[in-house]
């Protein structure tokens, strides 16, 4: 306190800033602003350059039709065109059962899958592998197992349980089972975790309290999940509704699994027509958004503060 | 709910692996009676209480409500309410839906759903804060959510695995008294565990004191408080005194001791053999400072090392010429490096035999809290 009187702050060493400094510097660091926000520095480079440039230089290129006309002309084109408007419901229609269905059968499992016991680990890791192989060794695998004359068919028949092979690739199916078995780990994982979150004394407590499994589930654990499970359908809806390679190879690209991401890549790469291809990027993005506006809707009814577990 | 008039534990165990978390756990508890499970953490204590209420299966024993064996039945057919540690609130449901919960499990009927719900909420003086979800409670509003939520099905047994262990100090003495009042009004049978002493005590009819998953002593709270059982049982009593020392002759009701230069007369609890390693215990309010030269036969001279504060008394603790300390409560105003005199009537010190250290290959102190006081001098 005595030294600004015996020398005048702007004689010392940075003496004006000393003054000011702490006060700005507590005041920024208040409101979140400090040094450490640098850390931020190489996401937001790599947000801008690689998300935020691309994706307005495309709605960009949507408004500017390569025939002419409105700016809007491409959209009116896609939504007058019952085949390319279509891909919108065949794409939905894979990807919102797959997704459903990969969270839905992860519940049970992760739901058994908690605590310890022998062997968790092996399955553990059984469940997850999938999600390393990758689409394409999927697809390989589908197309052996279950073509017309892979083992599954052939099991099928020598059991009498049909008379000829049932088609499960180069349809619909195909790229189901495909979704399924990429999506599922990965749906698998998160729930794990949201349910180890949940606080497992809240079911002992219930059972306490004369509760039976199911209402324990139906009450406690499942209204706790529940936000989690709409994040994860969300997820794994927006993995599934961009399906491209299993569309193609174990799909029928040409008809049923013609999803919007294969009208995309014929609008660019067969016709070159960047603006359309972009415009039909654009209600992919569009149509993902509104499903999961809708999702996180509905999610927002359920009770989403701490559950107490682990995390 | 179904009532009992005696439930009866006949050789409750509980293994993990290899390690026995309880053992041979016989006890009697009979109808409206508020039992304390009592030991250090480790004991086995909240073990015995997840075996009664159905959370824990048990690998040793069986529990019988009158004639009726009940722990092969999974814990939703037992009936019985249980506060948890950590209260296990449903976040999700308001306060009354939390308390209501069990009712709703029972398929209670609408009418008589309300009306429990309301009494058991006003039980716990809630009432203006039903319709808050149990995060925006304090700590001792969320205790009494669980409370009223175990006791809103008049259950047959209430179990309470350490209630108040969250609590702040003087929420936890309003909590105790609390629980008491609840406990004299509903007369509900009460199984409680805790590591406080006092707290099992001032709540509990009788005590269950467990060391290493094995009952040390049963009794009444005077019976443990004058008469432990053994020297754990005494340092978890507040014997805060514990002198290793041995065994001499026997003079009447009393024997002699002798440990670390010290020569005292103590009252025998149990066999003591001569000859036989002993631990003589006292509780610090009851070695006296005296005024001048005392008569009695216990008369130790020692040098005041600290001292606290403690508002009508101090805590002070001093060292004997043979490096005992010694910790006393008194009145008198003394300073550190005082030289008093102590004596210890002879009722109050007991002597125990240390033989529940000598286990093979075990050092004294691993298992059990105490060091001896003269240990910590070595």
């Amino acid at each position: 306190m005595a030294a600004p009187v015996v020398s005048p702050p702007e004689a010392g060493q940075d003496g004006p800033q000393r003054r000011t400094d702490p006060g700005l510097r507590h005041r920024l660091a208040e409101r979140g602003i400090d040094s450490h926000l640098l850390l931020l520095v190489p996401a937001i480079v790599f947000i801008i350059g690689l998300f935020v440039y691309p994706f307005l230089y495309g709605l960009g290129l949507s408004f500017q039709p390569q025939q002419g006309g409105s700016p809007f002309a491409d959209y009116q084109r896609f939504f007058s065109d019952p085949y390319q408007r279509d891909t919108i419901w065949k794409t939905l229609g894979l990807a919102i059962p797959a997704a459903l269905l990969n969270v839905l059968a992860s519940v049970p499992i992760a739901y058994r899958m908690r605590g310890r016991f022998r062997g968790k680990r092996l399955l553990m890791i059984v469940l997850v592998v999938p999600i390393t192989l990758g689409t394409v060794l999927t697809a390989e695998g589908l197309l052996n197992f279950l073509g017309p004359a892979g083992w599954f068919n052939r099991t099928l028949i020598s059991l009498g349980l049909a008379d000829e092979p049932v088609q499960l690739i180069n349809n619909y199916w195909g790229v189901f089972f495909s979704l399924i078995i990429t999506g599922f780990p990965f749906a698998f994982l998160l729930i794990s975790s949201y349910l180890s979150g949940i606080d497992p004394s809240l079911e002992r407590a219930a059972a306490t309290l004369g509760a039976g499994w199911w209402d324990r589930f139906r009450h406690i654990t499942f209204p706790l999940l529940m936000p989690g499970l709409a994040t994860t359908f969300c997820l794994t809806f927006v993995l599934a509704f961009s399906v491209f390679p299993s569309a193609i190879l174990v799909g029928n690209p040409a008809g049923e699994t013609r999803v919007i991401s294969i009208a995309a890549y014929q609008a660019a790469y067969e016709q070159y027509d960047y603006p359309m291809a972009s415009t039909i990027a654009m209600i992919m993005g569009a149509v993902e958004l509104l499903v999961i506006a809708l999702v996180l809707l509905w999610r927002s009814r359920f009770y989403t503060g701490a559950t107490g577990g682990k995390g | 709910m179904t009532s009992f008039s005696t439930l009866h534990l006949r050789g409750v165990g509980r293994r993990f692996g290899k390690h026995d978390a309880l053992a041979d756990l016989d006890l009697e508890i009979g109808k409206g009676e508020f039992i304390a499970l009592l030991g250090p953490s480790g004991c086995g204590k909240s073990t015995a209480l997840n075996c009664l209420a159905g959370l824990l299966p048990l690998t040793a024993g069986s529990i019988w409500q009158d004639d009726t064996r009940i722990d092969v039945l999974p814990p939703e057919k037992r009936g019985f309410g249980m506060v948890f540690q950590n209260y296990a609130l449903f976040p999700h449901l308001s306060v009354r839906r939390n308390v209501a919960f069990g009712l709703r499990m029972r398929r209670v009927s609408k009418p008589e759903l309300n009306r429990r719900t309301d009494e058991a909420i006003r039980l716990v003086r809630l009432e203006e804060h039903a319709h808050k979800l149990p995060g925006q409670l304090s700590g001792g509003q969320q205790q009494r959510v669980a409370i009223a939520r175990a006791i809103v099905l008049e259950p047959s047994l209430v179990l309470m695995d350490e209630p108040l262990s969250n609590l702040d100090a003087k929420l936890r003495l309003e909590m105790r008294t609390e629980i008491r009042r609840l406990h004299q009004s509903l007369g509900l049978t009460t199984v409680y565990v805790t590591h406080d002493q006092e707290e099992a005590l001032s709540l509990a009819d009788r005590l269950v004191v467990l060391r290493d998953g094995r009952v040390q002593q049963i009794g009444t709270p005077e019976q443990l408080h004058t008469r432990p059982a053994n020297w754990h049982v005494a340092d978890f009593m507040g014997y805060r005194n514990l002198l290793p020392c041995t065994a001499g002759a026997r003079s009447g009701e009393a024997v002699a001791v002798e440990g670390d230069g010290l020569r005292l007369l103590a009252s025998p609890v149990g066999d003591l053999p001569e000859g036989a390693a002993a631990v003589a215990a006292v509780r610090p309010e009851d070695v006296t400072v005296t005024e001048g030269s005392p008569a009695g036969p216990n008369r130790i001279e020692a040098t005041v090392e600290v001292v606290e504060y403690q508002g009508r008394e101090l805590a002070v603790e001093a060292r004997t010429a043979g490096g005992t300390r010694l910790h006393i409560r008194t009145g008198r105003r003394l300073a550190p490096g005082d030289e008093v005199v102590l004596d210890i009537a002879v009722e109050r010190l007991l002597a125990f035999a240390q033989q529940y250290t000598a286990r093979a290959g075990e050092p004294a102190d691993t298992a059990g809290r105490p060091v001896l006081a003269g240990q910590e001098t070595a």
